[in-house]
C-alpha cells in the first residue's frame, strides 16, 4: 500500500494537514502572469519559490516557464528587499527585455513588509523601466488564501494596472479567464469566434503555454493578452467572469475602474455552465447562438443518452479548486451520476453554498473547504465508504492504486498524464472529452476486473 | 581554446560575447563564474555566492535542500513542515526517491505531505502552538518513530524556535517519539547547499549514534553517503553490495530509515557520493568515531569497478578483492554488450552538462563511456572545492551568507572513538593509490579549454545551445523545454527523465539505452513542415 497509515478513523484535526487540496498564493500569480503577451512574472522572495513554481508549472504544461526571483538572502530579510527588487528590474530589462515584469510577493516579503508601491517608483525614477515598459505587482501572501487566490490577485492587477476608459466604446464583450488550461481557453475563444462575437480574453495563456517545436525558442511567445488589450477592457461593453474565485474581484475593479458592467458565470465546464455561458455570451453581446454550436450540443446529448447506463448511480470523490470544482459536480449530477466526497483546500462560502444547492438531492454527500479540508480526509471518507470514481490532480493516483478505484486527472498539476493543454475541458465539445474519458474510465476497469465469462464484445 | 574539428567549435568566443548583454556589474560579478579549465592548473572559479537578483538562475532555496534533498528519502520520519502550505506542497512526491518498505521498517510517510499551514493569524501571533499541536496530531494518528520539522521563510522571521517546540513536544510524549527542528529558512544560504549543511548537522546532532547494535550478514561494513535513490539508484547500489559480500549500513539518505542514521557510525568506511551535499556528516563520522572516508563514485561502469576496487584495497581481504573481480567481470559482459550498440549511435557527439553539486561531475563519465564530449558543464549550487578540489578549502573565504549556517564542532566520542585504520596502514594504503578524506573536483578531470560555468542563468543557457548546438544538454525541469524549444534533446538528471537506475553497472546500460533513444529519436528531423524546406523551389505556372 501506498498510503499505509491513512485508515477510516477520523481525528478532529486543528493544525496538521495531510496531503493538501491547495498550494500557495504566488504560484497562481505566476501562472496569470504568463498570460499577458511579453510578459516576465518576478518572484520578490526567497529563491526556492520561483523554483518551485516553475517546476511546478512546468511539470503540469511540458512547456518553458520562465520567471525571475529577487534571490533574497539573510541581509535582505533583515533589512528588505527593496534593493534586491531594483537590481532585478535593472537585470530583466537589460538582459531578457519583457515588455511587462510582473511582480508578486511571496510570505517572506510579506512578512517583512517591503512596500512595492514605493520600490517599484524608485527603480522608476532611477530610469530603469524603457520607456514603453511597464513593472506591475499584486500582494500574494502565502499564508492567506491558496494559489486561487493568487491567480484572482494576478488579474485583478491587470485590471488596475492597465484598463482604460476613453471615450470611445466599442462593442466588445471582455472574458475574464478563471484558472483553466490553455486549450480550455482555446475552446472558449472558438466558441465566441463561432458567434461571431467581439472578445478581449484576459489573461490568456493560449499560444504561450501550448507552443510548436519547430526549432525556435522566443522567451516571449506570440500568445498572450496584450497591453492595448488589456488597456481596451475599459472600452468594452460589457465584462464576463469566468469563475468566481477567480475573476469577480478582477471584475468588480474593472467595473469601479471604467464603469464596464459585469456577470461572473461558472467556467464552461459541463452541459449546463456551457448552456449559462453561451446565453451570457448571447445576450451581452447580443449575438444569437448560431446552428452549429446548437447541433454541438445535440452531439454532447446523444453521447450521454448512448452510455447512460454507465454513469447511473455513480459514486465520485473529487478535489481540486472550486471554479472548476462547482460546474464539474454539476455535469456529473447532470449525467445522474452520484458526487458524494468533494474537497478543496481553498476556502469561501460560495464552494459550500453552490455545493449544498447543486447535491441537494445526494443527501450522502460530504463537501468541504478550506484549512484541513484535504486529501487525507477525503481519503478517509473513501476509506469509511469506497467510491466508483475519482477525478482530480495527479495527487490521487495513489489512492487510486490502493483503492483499485478508477481515475481521471483534472486540475492542477497533472504532472503523470499528457493531453490536458491540448484537448478541452470547456465547451459541449470538452464535456464530452470528459464524458468520454468518465465512460472509458469504467469500461476499462470493467474490462480489467470481471471474470472472464462476463468480458463483453459489445459496450 | 578548443578548436573541434568535427563541429568547429570555439568556445572561447563565449565569455566576452555572453557578458555583453549584462549590466555593468553584473557582468563584472558573472564574469568570475565562467572561466577555462585548465586541468594541469586549474584556475580559480567562483562559487556558492549569491546570485544576482533577476539573473533567472536553476537554484533553489535551503529548505529544499534540507527537507527535499538530505531529509526527505528517508521512509520512517515524519516530516513536518512548519509555514503556509506551499513549500511541503512542492516538496511532496516531486524527487523520486524511491523506497521499499520492509518488515524491520515498514513505515512508509514519504507519499504524504505535512504542513503546519501557516495562516495569518499565525504569522502575527506566532505559531508555535499550532506547531504543537500539529505534532500532536501527527503522533495521535501515526505514531512514528521519529518527527522531523522543518522551518521555511516567515518562521525565522516572526521568531518561532522549532527546536524549543521540539524539545517541549519529546518532552510532553515522554520521549516516546525522536523529534527534532531544522532551522532550514528559505532565505539561509544563496542555494540548496545550505540546507545540505544544516540538515548534515542536524542528522549528527539527533541521529548519528543513537544506536550501537550491530547486525548483517556480511563484515565488511561501509556506509554511501550522499546516495538519494533517484529512480532506483540505491536499489541498484544495494544489490551490488550483496553479490560483492559488503554491508550496506547506512545509505545517507536514499531507501533509508531512521535506525540507519543511527547505526552509521559502527560502519568501518564511508563512502561519499554527492561530496557536496554531505561532506560534512562523512567528515562528523571521522572525526567523532574514527572511520575514514573515500569519494567514490557509482556513475558509470569503470567508475563502479574502480570503487568496488577501491573498497576491497581498503579492507585488504583477498577473499573480498577476488569476489569483487568475479562480480565485475561478470557485469562487465553486459554492459560492453549494451555499450557497443550504443557507441554506434552516440560516438563523438556533444554533451553539455548543467546540474547539482556532483552529477555535473560524475555524469561525464556516462559520457565518456558512450564517446561523447563534455565540452561544457558546471554547478547549479556547488562549492569551490568541488570545482578546484578539496585542496582548496583553506583558501575560501567565508563571507556573511556562510557565516549565518551553524558550523558544529564535533569531538572524538569518548567511548566510541575508534580509529579504523592506524596512521601506518593509512599511508600504506595511500602510497598504493587510495585517497581518504579528499575529493579533486570536476575540473581536474575536465579537458583544457572546455567551459565550466558555476550557477549557469538563463540567458547565458540560451547562448550555448545557440553557439554551440551540443546534441544532448543535461539539467533539470525548468530548463528542459526552453531547450528542446531549440531543437536541442534535454537529459534531466535530477529526475532522470522518469526513467533509471542510473548507477552501478546495471544503471550504465540503462544510461546507454536512454542516450541511444535520444541520439536517435526520428522526431528532431521533423520540425520543420516539407513546404518550408529550402529543398522546394518556388515557381510559378506559367499561363
Amino acid at each position: 500500500m501506498l498510503l499505509r497509515h491513512t485508515t477510516d478513523k477520523e481525528i478532529d484535526r486543528k493544525a496538521l494537514t495531510i496531503n493538501p487540496a491547495k498550494t500557495c498564493q504566488p504560484i497562481g500569480a505566476m501562472y496569470a502572469a504568463l498570460g499577458i503577451h511579453g510578459c516576465l512574472p518576478h518572484s520578490h522572495g526567497s529563491q526556492g519559490c520561483c523554483s518551485y513554481h516553475r517546476s511546478t508549472l512546468t511539470r503540469h504544461f511540458k512547456e518553458p516557464v520562465v520567471a525571475a526571483t529577487s534571490s533574497f538572502s539573510e541581509g535582505s530579510s533583515v533589512f528588505g528587499g527593496s534593493a534586491n527588487l531594483v537590481q532585478a528590474i535593472e537585470t530583466m530589462f537589460t538582459v531578457y527585455k519583457p515588455e511587462v515584469i510582473a511582480v508578486h510577493t511571496t510570505c517572506l516579503s510579506e512578512t517583512i513588509g517591503d512596500d512595492l508601491t514605493q520600490i517599484i517608483s524608485k527603480a522608476n525614477e532611477d530610469g530603469l523601466i524603457p520607456e514603453g515598459k511597464f513593472v506591475i505587482y499584486c500582494n500574494t501572501p502565502s499564508y492567506v488564501g491558496t494559489h486561487i487566490t493568487g491567480y484572482s490577485n494576478q488579474v485583478a492587477a491587470m485590471v488596475k494596472f492597465f484598463s482604460t476608459s476613453t471615450p470611445k466604446k466599442r462593442n466588445v464583450v471582455n472574458l475574464v479567464a478563471g484558472w483553466m488550461e490553455p486549450s480550455d481557453m482555446r475552446e472558449i475563444k472558438r466558441l465566441a469566434q463561432v458567434m461571431e462575437a467581439r472578445t478581449i480574453m484576459f489573461p490568456d495563456m493560449t499560444g504561450v503555454l501550448d507552443t510548436p517545436l519547430n526549432g525556435k525558442y522566443h522567451m516571449y511567445p506570440d500568445g498572450g493578452t496584450t497591453i492595448p488589450e488589456l488597456r481596451a477592457t475599459g472600452d468594452s461593453k460589457f465584462t464576463i467572469g469566468l469563475g468566481q474565485y477567480c475573476t469577480e474581484d478582477a471584475c468588480i475593479k474593472l467595473e469601479n475602474k471604467c464603469k464596464v458592467k459585469f456577470e461572473v458565470t461558472d467556467i464552461p465546464i459541463g452541459l449546463k455552465a456551457t448552456d449559462r455561458f453561451l446565453m451570457s455570451l448571447s445576450r451581452h453581446a447580443n449575438l444569437p447562438i448560431p446552428d452549429s454550436i446548437t447541433e454541438e450540443r445535440g452531439r454532447l446529448i446523444d453521447l450521454i443518452a448512448d452510455n447512460a447506463k454507465y454513469l447511473y448511480g455513480k459514486r465520485v470523490a473529487l478535489w481540486g479548486d472550486p471554479d472548476t470544482l462547482i460546474p464539474l459536480t454539476e455535469f456529473l449530477v447532470s449525467l445522474d451520476m452520484r458526487p458524494v466526497y468533494i474537497v478543496t483546500g481553498t476556502p469561501g462560502k460560495v464552494f459550500d453554498e453552490r455545493m449544498a444547492e447543486i447535491l441537494k438531492d445526494i443527501p450522502e454527500a460530504k463537501f468541504m473547504s478550506g484549512e484541513r479540508a484535504d486529501m487525507f480526509r477525503l481519503h478517509q471518507w473513501i476509506k469509511q465508504e469506497g467510491v466508483d470514481l475519482l477525478i482530480g490532480n495527479t495527487y490521487g493516483k495513489y489512492i487510486a492504486r490502493d483503492e483499485d478505484t478508477p481515475f481521471i486527472r483534472f486540475g492542477f498539476p497533472i504532472a503523470d498524464r499528457a493531453g490536458h493543454n491540448y484537448f478541452p475541458k470547456t465547451g459541449y465539445v470538452g464535456a464530452s472529452n470528459l464524458a468520454i474519458q468518465i465512460l472509458n474510465a469504467f469500461m476499462d476497469h470493467q474490462d480489467r476486473t470481471c471474470p472472464e465469462e462476463k468480458v463483453e464484445f459489445q459496450m | 581554446m578548443t578548436k573541434d574539428t568535427e563541429k568547429d567549435i570555439n568556445l572561447a568566443e563565449f565569455k566576452e560575447e555572453v557578458l555583453a548583454a549584462y549590466p555593468k556589474k553584473v557582468a563584472k560579478k558573472r564574469a568570475k563564474g565562467i572561466v577555462y579549465n585548465d586541468p594541469d592548473e586549474i584556475p580559480q572559479i567562483q562559487a556558492n555566492v549569491r546570485t544576482i537578483p533577476g539573473i533567472i538562475t536553476q537554484r533553489g532555496c535551503t529548505y529544499a535542500g534540507c527537507k527535499g534533498v538530505v531529509l526527505g528519502p528517508t521512509r520512517d520520519i515524519v516530516n513536518i513542515t512548519h509555514g503556509p502550505i506551499g513549500c511541503g506542497f512542492y516538496s511532496w512526491l516531486t524527487r523520486r526517491n524511491q523506497t521499499r518498505p520492509d518488515e524491520q521498517a515498514p513505515e512508509n510517510f514519504i507519499p504524504y505531505a505535512f504542513s503546519t499551514d501557516m495562516q495569518d493569524s499565525n504569522i502575527v501571533f506566532g505559531g508555535e502552538e499550532k506547531l504543537k499541536q500539529a505534532i500532536r496530531e501527527a503522533y495521535e494518528l501515526f505514531h512514528p518513530k521519529a518527527i522531523a520539522i522543518f522551518s521555511t521563510c516567515p518562521v525565522g522571521l516572526i521568531g518561532d524556535d522549532v527546536h524549543r517546540v521540539a524539545r517541549h513536544m519529546t518532552e510532553e510524549l515522554e520521549g516516546k517519539v525522536n523529534i527534532f527542528g531544522f532551522s532550514c529558512e528559505g532565505y539561509r544560504g544563496v542555494s540548496q547547499s545550505a540546507g545540505h549543511h544544516i540538515a548534515n548537522n542536524g542528522l549528527y546532532k539527533n541521529l548519528i549514534g543513537n544506536d550501537d547494535s550491530v547486525d548483517g550478514k556480511y563484515k565488511f561494513r561501509i556506509n554511501v553517503l550522499g546516495e538519494y535513490n533517484i529512480g532506483g539508484d540505491a536499489f541498484a547500489i544495494e544489490t551490488l553490495m550483496d553479490k560483492c559480500g559488503i554491508e550496506l549500513v547506512a545509505t545517507m539518505s536514499g531507501n533509508s530509515t531512521k535506525k540507519q542514521f543511527e547505526t552509521a557510525h559502527t560502519a568501518d568506511l564511508s563512502l561519499v557520493m554527492c561530496h557536496r551535499s554531505i561532506n560534512y556528516v562523512a567528515e562528523m563520522l571521522e572525526t567523532s568515531f574514527g572511520i575514514p572516508w573515500m569519494k567514490a563514485n557509482f556513475i558509470g561502469a569503470e567508475a563502479t569497478a574502480k570503487t568496488l576496487r577501491k573498497v576491497g584495497k581498503y579492507f585488504g581481504d583477498q577473499e573480498l578483492i577476488d569476489r569483487i573481480e568475479k562480480v565485475i567481470a561478470e557485469e562487465m559482459i553486459s554492459v560492453k554488450e549494451a555499450q557497443e550498440k550504443a557507441l554506434e549511435k552516440t560516438n563523438g557527439k556533444l554533451a553539455m552538462l548543467f546540474v547539482g553539486g556532483s552529477r555535473a561531475h560524475h555524469y561525464q563519465e556516462l559520457f565518456n563511456e558512450l564517446g561523447m564530449k563534455t565540452i561544457s558543464a558546471g554547478y547549479e549550487f556547488g562549492h569551490r572545492d568541488d570545482y578546484e578540489g578539496r585542496r582548496v578549502i583553506p583558501t575560501i573565504q567565508i563571507d556573511a551568507d556562510s557565516r549565518n549556517i551553524e558550523q558544529i564542532t564535533v569531538y572524538e566520542d569518548s567511548t566510541r572513538y575508534k580509529p579504523r585504520k592506524t596512521e601506518e596502514e593509512l599511508k600504506a594504503l595511500e602510497s598504493e593509490g587510495l585517497e581518504f578524506n579528499g575529493y579533486e573536483g570536476m575540473m581536474a578531470e575536465m579537458k583544457k579549454g572546455t567551459l565550466v560555468i558555476d550557477d549557469l542563468s538563463h540567458y547565458e543557457m540560451e547562448k550555448l545551445i545557440e553557439m554551440y548546438h551540443p546534441d544532448i544538454f543535461c539539467a533539470g525541469i525548468k530548463e528542459k523545454f526552453c531547450v528542446q524549444k531549440m531543437g536541442i534533446p534535454l537529459k534531466q538528471l535530477h529526475n532522470y527523465d522518469y526513467g533509471g537506475p542510473y548507477a552501478a553497472f546495471e544503471g550504465a546500460i540503462n544510461f546507454y539505452k536512454d542516450i541511444e533513444q535520444i541520439a536517435c529519436c526520428s522526431i528532431w528531423k521533423e520540425m520543420k513542415a516539407p513546404w518550408e524546406s529550402e529543398d522546394i523551389v518556388e515557381a510559378e505556372y506559367a499561363y
